[in-house]
This record gives C-alpha cells, sequence and structure tokens, in this order.
C-alpha cells in the first residue's frame, strides 16, 4: 500500500525550456547586467558581419581583378580632401578596400578562434575527464604532461612550429596551409587549460553520490563520464571558453603580426595591422588602427561576456 | 508514552535462513600518504619510503539473511559507509570477500558484476547529490531499466517507470521534471524507485533518512517497509539512529572504529545490550521520557583509524577493561539472546 | 520584566520572484535563567528566529515589522556599537558547525584571548587565565595544552565544547543555540547537552535551544515554541506539549517518531511536506496535511487558543475550548 495523497498532490505541468530559460539565474542576471547585455550585442554584430561578409562587403578582397593599385592608400571617406566615398574606410597599400578586408578579416580571425578552441576543448575534456575520473597514476602522468606543456608558452612553441614549417616545406605550401596550421598549433598548445578545468570540477563532481548511483546500476566509465559527470561540468567549460576564444584570436593575431600568421592575400586581422605598419608613419594610420580598434573590442567584449560568465555560473572556478 | 521492545510480532527471521550476502573477514585500509613522491621520507641520512593508513574496516564477518533488515550502526568513523560501498562493489577490499548466495563478487569485473548489479541495488545518503541535476526524473529512471533490459521496447521501458514511480508514491507526469524541483523526501522517493527499477532482491540503504526532516523520514521509512513486504526485500541498513534501527531492524550489527562489537536481534539488544559500546549508545538516546536514568559517559574520544590500539579497539575507553582487553583482540562469542558479542568481560563473565 | 520579549516581529525576504514572509506574528517572553526550545522543521524559520534576535539576517532577509526588546530596550533603537556590545558581552550565539565561530588560523588560545580584549580592559595575562577558566569549566581535558592548538587539531566534540567556551567567555545573559548537537554524534551529543544544561543553571545563564529533535527539548528546555511554515503554532510548557500536545503538527511529529510505533510497523507520517515560504497556503498553513481540516481552516488564519499553559493557534482547539465552555455553563445553568 503506498502513499496515494501524496500522488494526489497537485501537478502543475513541466514548464516549457523557453520557460526554463527565462527562469533561470543566468536570464536573471542578464537582464540586469547592463555591460552583458551590450557585450552580447556587440559580439553578435561582429558574427553577424563575419557569417555574412561576402554579402555585406562592397568588394572581394580576395579577387585581385577587383582591386586597382592606383586606389592604394586612400583615406577613409570622411577625410574631405582626398576621401574617396567609394571607399568608406579608404583603402590599404595593395588598393583593397579596408572595409570588405576588414570583415574579411574578421571572418577568418573568428574562424581561428572557434576552430581552434573546439580543438583545445575535445582533447581538454577528453584529458581532464579521463584524469579526473581514473585519477591515480594515469591521472599524475596526464596532469604533469599539462604541467610541461604549460611551461612553454604558447607563442614559443607557435612560433618554434610555425617557423620550422615554413622553412622546411617553403612558403607557398605555407600560404595554402595556413589557416589549419595556425588552429592546430594553437589548439595544441592550450589544452592544458581546459583539461586542468575540467578535471578539477570532475574531481568534485565524482564525490557525489550521483556517480556512484551510476555505478551501481553497471553503468560503463565512459557513459558515466560522458553522460553524467560532463553535462555538469558545462559552467566552467562555458566560461573558460569564451575568455580562450579571446586569447586564441589574439594569439593568431600577434603570429599574423609576426608574420608567421595568414598570408597578405588572405590577411586576418592581425595580418592587416601587421601590413599597414609599414605605412604608419607615412601618414597612412588607418590601415592599422582601424583594423586594430576591431580587433581589441572583438577581445574585450568576448572578456567581459566571460567575466560575466564567470560571476554568475561559478565564482569559486577559473580565475584566469 | 513508553517505548516498545518486545520481540518483533511479524518481522522475525526464520532460525536456519537462507544467507543471502556474506561478508567474510573484511579488512579495508586508504592510504592517506599520497602519491608515490610525497610517501618518500628523509629519516636518519636515508631515504625511505613511509606509507599512512587508515584502518577503515578491521576484520568484520557478517551475514545478511534472506527477508531480514540487518541494520549496522555506529558513529561517524566506525566504518559502516564503509562496509555498505564495499558491499555493493564501489570500493574493493584490502582482503577478506563478499559472498552472494554463496558466489565470490569482490573480484569480479565490471562486466562480471553486472548480473549482479540488477539484484543489488543502494539508495544513498543525500538526496541532493543522488541524483543527476541535469537529467529528468523519467531519464534518472529509465536509465538502469533500459541497461538490464536492452531487448524491452521504449513502451515497455516506459510502463516499467511508470509502474516504479507510483509505487513510491510519485506522479508518473513529473517524469519531465528536474530533480531540483522536488523536495528532499521526494527526491529519496524518486532515489527508491531507482533502486526498485531493476527489480533487486538485495537493497543497501546508506543513511537513507538521516538528511530528511522527522515527518519525512516516517514517510520514507513506511515506504521502504512496504516495499519490503511486496517486493520480499533483503536490506542491509546502515544508520546512526538508534531509534529507527529498534523500530526497522531484524537485527543489528554494532560497530566501534571499524570493527564488529555486537550482533544480535533487535528486541534482545534494546532489551539486554552486553556489550559495553552499545550499552552506552543506547543510553545516549534521546527519549521523550523526563524520568530517565542518566547516559553512560565514556571517558576520552575515539581514537583515530590511524593508529589502532592493540587489543580491543575500545579498551580505551571501557570502564570494564583490564590488561587482557590492551593485548588481545576479543573475537565474536555466541550469547544466550541468539547474538553475538566481542568483549573479553562478557566471555569472562565480569559482565 | 522579562529578560528578553519579542512582540509581533515579523522577518521578510527580498527575492526576485517577490516577498516573502520568513517570519509572522512571533510572540514570546525570556526569563532571566530559563531554557527556551524551538523546534520545527527545515524551512520553518526556526534559525531566521535565532538571528534575527541578535539582527544578524543577511542580505536579502530583514526585519518588517515588530520589536524586541532586551532588559526593556528595544534592540532596534540601539546603536551599532550599543548593539555589539549587547552581541558580543550580553547575548552569545552557538551555531551548528563550530567551524563557524573558530578561525582555523588562529590557535584556540589566541580567538578567545582576542575576544575578551575586544570587549574588556585588561591584560594579556588575565584573559589568557579566564579563557583558561572557561575551558576548564566545559571540562575541556588538559586545557593548558588546548589553548595553544588550533581547531582542526581537536574532534567535533571538542570543537564544540571550544565554542561553549567562547560563548560564555563573557558571562552572557542568554546563549542562543542554532542546532549545536546536529552534526554530532549521539553520545558526543548527550555529553554536549548534559553540558549546556549544568552550565546555564549554574550562572543562571538563559537559553534559547533552536533544534529539530523533539527528545533534546525534552530533556534540556523548560519552555518549547514549535514553529510551521514561519509561524508559531503551539508554545508552552514543555512537559505539557510532550506528554499532551494539543496542535495537530505537534501530534503529528511526535507521533512520526520510529518510537512511537510498534517494532516493524508502520510509522504514523504526516502526508506531504512542509510548503516552501513563496507558496504558504491561504488560511492555516498546516490545512492541506491536517487530518481534522475543517473548512474554516483554508481561509482563516488561526488565533491563539489558550489550553492549559500552552497558546495554540488551531480552529479545532479554538472550538473544543468554545464548546467546553459552553457545556461547562449549560451545566452550570
Amino acid at each position: 500500500m503506498t502513499d496515494q495523497t501524496q500522488i494526489l498532490e497537485a501537478a502543475p505541468a513541466a514548464p516549457s525550456a523557453w520557460q526554463r530559460i527565462k527562469d533561470s539565474h543566468l536570464w536573471h542576471s542578464f537582464t540586469r547586467d547592463r555591460v552583458a547585455q551590450i557585450s552580447l550585442a556587440i559580439f553578435v554584430l561582429y558574427a553577424v558581419m563575419a557569417l555574412f561578409a561576402p554579402a555585406i562587403a562592397p568588394y572581394d578582397p580576395y579577387d585581385p581583378s577587383q582591386i586597382d593599385i592606383l586606389n592604394s592608400e586612400i583615406p577613409p571617406s570622411w577625410d574631405e580632401a582626398e576621401g574617396d566615398e567609394n571607399f568608406w574606410l579608404g583603402t590599404d597599400a595593395q588598393g583593397r578596400d579596408l572595409w570588405s578586408t576588414i570583415l574579411y578579416g574578421t571572418r577568418v580571425s573568428l574562424m581561428i578562434g572557434l576552430c581552434a578552441v573546439a580543438l583545445q576543448a575535445v582533447l581538454g575534456i577528453c584529458i581532464g575527464l579521463v584524469a579526473g575520473y581514473f585519477g591515480g597514476r594515469l591521472d599524475s602522468l596526464l596532469m604533469r604532461l599539462a604541467d610541461v606543456q604549460l611551461s612553454f608558452s604558447t607563442m614559443m612553441v607557435a612560433i618554434v612550429v610555425l617557423a620550422v614549417f615554413q622553412a622546411t616545406f617553403g612558403t607557398e605550401l605555407y600560404q595554402d596551409l595556413a589557416m589549419i596550421m595556425l588552429i592546430l598549433v594553437i589548439g595544441i598548445a592550450e589544452w592544458p587549460q581546459y583539461a586542468r578545468t575540467i578535471r578539477a570540477s570532475v574531481l568534485a563532481e565524482k564525490r557525489k553520490e550521483y556517480v556512484d548511483a551510476a555505478r551501481v546500476i553497471g553503468l560503463r566509465a565512459p557513459r558515466i563520464m560522458f553522460r553524467h559527470i560532463l553535462p555538469n561540468t558545462l559552467s566552467p567549460i562555458l566560461v573558460i571558453s569564451t575568455v580562450q576564444v579571446a586569447n586564441a584570436i589574439i594569439a593568431e593575431a600577434s603570429l599574423s603580426f609576426l608574420g608567421l600568421g595568414m598570408p597578405v592575400s588572405e590577411p586576418s586581422l592581425g595580418s592587416l595591422i601587421s601590413s599597414g605598419f609599414e605605412y604608419i608613419f607615412s601618414g597612412s594610420w588607418w590601415i592599422t588602427v582601424i583594423p586594430g580598434v576591431v580587433l581589441v573590442a572583438l577581445v574585450l567584449v568576448m572578456n567581459l561576456l566571460g567575466d560575466w560568465l564567470r560571476d554568475v555560473l561559478n565564482p569559486k572556478l577559473y580565475k584566469g | 508514552m513508553t517505548t516498545m521492545t518486545e520481540q518483533h510480532p511479524q518481522r522475525v527471521v526464520q532460525a536456519g535462513g537462507e544467507t543471502l550476502v556474506e561478508v567474510e573477514n573484511l579488512y579495508k585500509k586508504f592510504s592517506i600518504s599520497g602519491d608515490f613522491l610525497d610517501q618518500l621520507k628523509f629519516r636518519g641520512g636515508k631515504i625511505v619510503r613511509e606509507r599512512e593508513f587508515v584502518h577503515a574496516i578491521n576484520g568484520v564477518n557478517l551475514n545478511v539473511q534472506r527477508g531480514e533488515a540487518l541494520c549496522v550502526v555506529g558513529e561517524s568513523g566506525c566504518g559502516k559507509s564503509t562496509v555498505a560501498r564495499t558491499v555493493m562493489g564501489l570500493l574493493s577490499p584490502s582482503s577478506g570477500a563478499i559472498r552472494y548466495r554463496g558466489e565470490r563478487i569482490d573480484n569480479l569485473s565490471d562486466r562480471q558484476l553486472m548480473p549482479y548489479r540488477r539484484k543489488m541495488q543502494m539508495i544513498f545518503q543525500n538526496p541532493y547529490a543522488s541524483l543527476n541535476p541535469r537529467m529528468t526524473i523519467e531519464e534518472t529512471l529509465q536509465e538502469p531499466v533500459r541497461l538490464h533490459n536492452p531487448q524491452w521496447s521504449a513502451t515497455e521501458v516506459r510502463d516499467k517507470v511508470h509502474e516504479v514511480m507510483f509505487s513510491v508514491g510519485i506522479d508518473p507526469s513529473w517524469g519531465e521534471r528536474y530533480s531540483h524541483e522536488f523536495s528532499g523526501g521526494q527526491r529519496q522517493r524518486i532515489s527508491i524507485a531507482r533502486a526498485l527499477a531493476v527489480d533487486p532482491e538485495f537493497i543497501v540503504a546508506d543513511e537513507p533518512i538521516s538528511a530528511l526532516d522527522v515527518s519525512i523520514q516516517a514517510q520514507v521509512l513506511n515506504l521502504m517497509m512496504d516495499a519490503q513486504e511486496q517486493r520480499n526485500l533483503t536490506y542491509l541498513f546502515i544508520t546512526h539512529d538508534l531509534s529507527v534501527v529498534e523500530h526497522f531492524g531484524t537485527r543489528v550489527a554494532v560497530m566501534y572504529l571499524g570493527t564488529l562489537c555486537e550482533l544480535a536481534p533487535t528486541g534482545t539488544l534494546f532489551a539486554q545490550p552486553r556489550h559495553p559500546y552499545t550499552q552506552a549508545l543506547l543510553s545516549a538516546i534521546p527519549r521523550l521520557e523526563d524520568d530517565r536514568p542518566g547516559h553512560i559517559k565514556l571517558k576520552g574520544e575515539v581514537p583515530t583509524p590511524v593508529n589502532l590500539p592493540s587489543g580491543c579497539v575500545f579498551h580505551g575507553r571501557c570502564p570494564y577493561a583490564n590488561e587482557r582487553c590492551q593485548r588481545e583482540i576479543p573475537q565474536l562469542i555466541a550469547t544466550d539472546g541468539g547474538g553475538m558479542v566481542a568483549c573479553h568481560a562478557v566471555d569472562e563473565g565480569r559482565i | 520584566m522579562a529578560l528578553l520579549e519579542v512582540k509581533d516581529l515579523e522577518v521578510r525576504f527580498g527575492l526576485r520572484s517577490g516577498e516573502v514572509k520568513a517570519l509572522r506574528d512571533i510572540n514570546f517572553t525570556l526569563n532571566r535563567g530559563e531554557r527556551l526550545g524551538v523546534v520545527g522543521e527545515s524551512g520553518a524559520g526556526k534559525s531566521v528566529l535565532g538571528f534575527s534576535i541578535l539582527n544578524l539576517l543577511s542580505k536579502p532577509g530583514y526585519i518588517a515589522g515588530g520589536e524586541i526588546s532586551f532588559e526593556g530596550r528595544n534592540l532596534a533603537d540601539l546603536s551599532a556599537e550599543e548593539l555589539r556590545s549587547v552581541r558580543g558581552n550580553r547575548i552569545a550565539m552557538i551555531f551548528q558547525d563550530p567551524m563557524m565561530t573558530l578561525n582555523p588560523v588562529l590557535t584556540i588560545g589566541e580567538q578567545m584571548v582576542e575576544c575578551l580584549l575586544a570587549h574588556r580592559k585588561i591584560s594579556k595575562r588575565d584573559a589568557r587565565e579566564i579563557a583558561l577558566q572557561k575551558l576548564k569549566q566545559v571540562y575541556i581535558p588538559s586545557p593548558e595544552t588546548r589553548l595553544d592548538q588550533y581547531p582542526h587539531e581537536l574532534s567535533g566534540g571538542m570543537r564544540q565544547r571550544v565554542v561553549i567556551a567562547i560563548g560564555l567567555l563573557m558571562d552572557p545573559d542568554i546563549i542562543i543555540a542554532d542546532e549545536p548537537t546536529t552534526a554530532l554524534d549521539v553520545t558526543i551529543q548527550a555529553e554536549i547537552m548534559e553540558l549546556m544544561l549544568e552550565l546555564c543553571e549554574r550562572n543562571n545563564v538563559a537559553l534559547i535551544l533552536i533544534t529539530h529533535d523533539l527528545g533534546v527539548v525534552s530533556q534540556v528546555t523548560q519552555k518549547t515554541i514549535v514553529m510551521y511554515a514561519g509561524r508559531i503554532i503551539e508554545q508552552g510548557p514543555t512537559k505539557e506539549i510532550i506528554n499532551d500536545a494539543q496542535h495537530p503538527y505537534t501530534q503529528g511529529l511526535m507521533n512520526a517518531l520510529p518510537q512511537m510505533a510498534l517494532p516493524g510497523q508502520r510509522l504514523n507520517q504526516i502526508r506531504g511536506a512542509m510548503p516552501p515560504l513563496q507558496r504558504i497556503p491561504t488560511g492555516c498553513a498546516f490545512h492541506p496535511r491536517c487530518n481534522y481540516v475543517m473548512e474554516t481552516c483554508k481561509h482563516n488564519l488561526p488565533g491563539f487558543t489558550r489550553s492549559g499553559g500552552c497558546q495554540v493557534a488551531c480552529h479545532l482547539v479554538a472550538e473544543m475550548k468554545r464548546e467546553e465552555a459552553a457545556q461547562k455553563k449549560a451545566e452550570e445553568v
């Protein structure tokens, strides 16, 4: 005989997914945090610009037939003396429309940032889960490996690898594979960030009884790790991801600035800044400054979003 | 308002009942010295490897009879939860054996354990941690059913889940909700439902009601007793609450510092506790009576399980301890009430 | 004059889903040397009551009405400095978790001396002497060595003893103990309770014991308050409440104890669970779980009825008393 009265308690309908989001702490603090709202709006704007670059841009900067060297170094259109209303933000040293080039460059930068972080995340999550869940010697080994990796700075590893690759296989092949190489290098160099964060939260989650309950049911380790533990470590993953995307974009820009990044024919924001740098003293400041501002704004909003997420989701984890 | 300590009317285990689970000479120690590098110490000009252990269980023998509720009581740190987790295979014993219907199960692989997983289930202490917060109730309950009945169709699985939810008093239409939307008592019902979902015959319950409020404790205890009656369950019930044991247990095992002090039928134990520790423990229960004799005060504190006392682990606090107690570890001896006690003083007729 | 008097106290929490009343209509008095038990399940508001007496409520919670007077002075009228001196000197608080009071990086002696020096103008040597005395009072073995130990070197029971000793440092008039033994084992719980009883009796200290354990209350206190969903539903002498509870909830709570049923039989459970503060039912908050529910219970908040030495907030008890009175009158006629 069971306690029927309990069953007869009024059971309100389960809230819909949208209702759940609206009731969540995340949504609530978002509606109150002006900085987060503006940051997200700007980030969405960037994403739209990157996604629809071919549709928005008046020129195709990758198409040599649209470039006229005679149009080089035209200042932005608000410069009444020399500006040209066909080129809103002016042109670069090769005569490309700067606005179009920035749109395409944002696309490249974001692409590299997101893909590199996706690679970091996959590596880091798998390694972190395994280390945290199984513990013992495997854990010690993987974490010492992460320490070794972290003791080399990302930039140093990237510079060495990219420079060696360029020297061995020649500039031409390098230029073809530049984007993939950048994603690989930045992705592999930064996995310990993820692995450590994940491992820490796996260690915390593993002690909770629902993990024991899953083991008692007879579930196998991979299912427990991915189905039960991983969803409960999503908050730190989300926080770390926003910050890591920003870091990856910066890393790519730095490498491009050093001439180890994207080729001039397919510029990212970083290589655009780099290419304009030679002309900054001859008065053509816009080639460097405008993409620079665009890059700084992008990285800034991503960091602000990351900070906000960190404060909302878990103030204790990951102050990086 | 007196307390009932008579023989249990309908829950007496038949003598010579079939043994379902057997714990044989179980030892479990945990290293607290960190990894290999931390263990290296510099002593007297030499590098030596030093390891320290917490001795959580030290030679426990128990057998659970089919159909009974065997309660294990003791204070925090006495190893009762470790016994539960070792029986369930969540920890592997340092030495000794766990047998289920005569088959050894403590050295099996995960795969070999699968058939036992559907016969042995566990209910956990903390209803707020034992349910995965990212899974709905329906998902939580379907998982074990699917795993153990891979040939079942989706409808069969759902029907089974709804049946179990109904039997623990949870409205099946609440299945789409997440655990945080439920109160502690409801979560514990869901936790019980998860254990019952695979139709087990043996359930280990590790302090299942100590995190709940008094009025909810009664509901959950009733539910567990109903389930036992309907499904012929056998319980290994871990708790620190002696008033619950008195009500719920068929037999009681009292543990102190990783060893078994006394094991007796509930009525016998409460009417006539033999071991000095059991006596102290029973006298400390806060009762509603006003004219209660004062509780037995024990001297000192529970020693650390890192450096176990020699002989009887209780000798340092025992009012009856003599030189033999310091030297010799007492073995379980049978008493007239049908129980067993590990005490030299009882053996020598001093108590 | 009562030592502590609480009148119509109301505490609210400003949550984002709106304001909720965590405590309503709280009225009680505490005399010098009296021991009062506050019983209830989690969420009944018993801890909030303890915190609001010292005005220690944290952020979303605030005192929305009523007054708390200590020795006839309304605590709300005191300056921050005066309040601090009442808090430290006259009313001490003991929490469930000893580590809430103890600082893990200071030795026991340092903490006790610091506490004394903050409130009194005495030398360090004297302060240490007083600390030692207090540790002896709570029967801590070898108190001299304990003074120089850190909290983590002590067992749970010892820590709680130290916390009690710290509470006693200023010779307070009231000790508020919020579930002081819940985290401890039964044998240690019994020792600590006995110790508190002895200390209160010897020093004529009043005690407010907040707990969920009716057994503990019955052994230690003289008066008892039973709380449900932020309201007092029954208060009176402990003996009367334990032996002859009037409110159906108090009865249910008592009957749900395992020792109240025959071994192996079903326990007498109360159905359902206490509602969260956001969804307190209209009328009597207990009515959805009550076996004796009447129509009026669903709509009208019950007032207090005197029954023996107790005050009970229940329509049924009120009705029974009315009938009794009517019967008496009829008999007289």
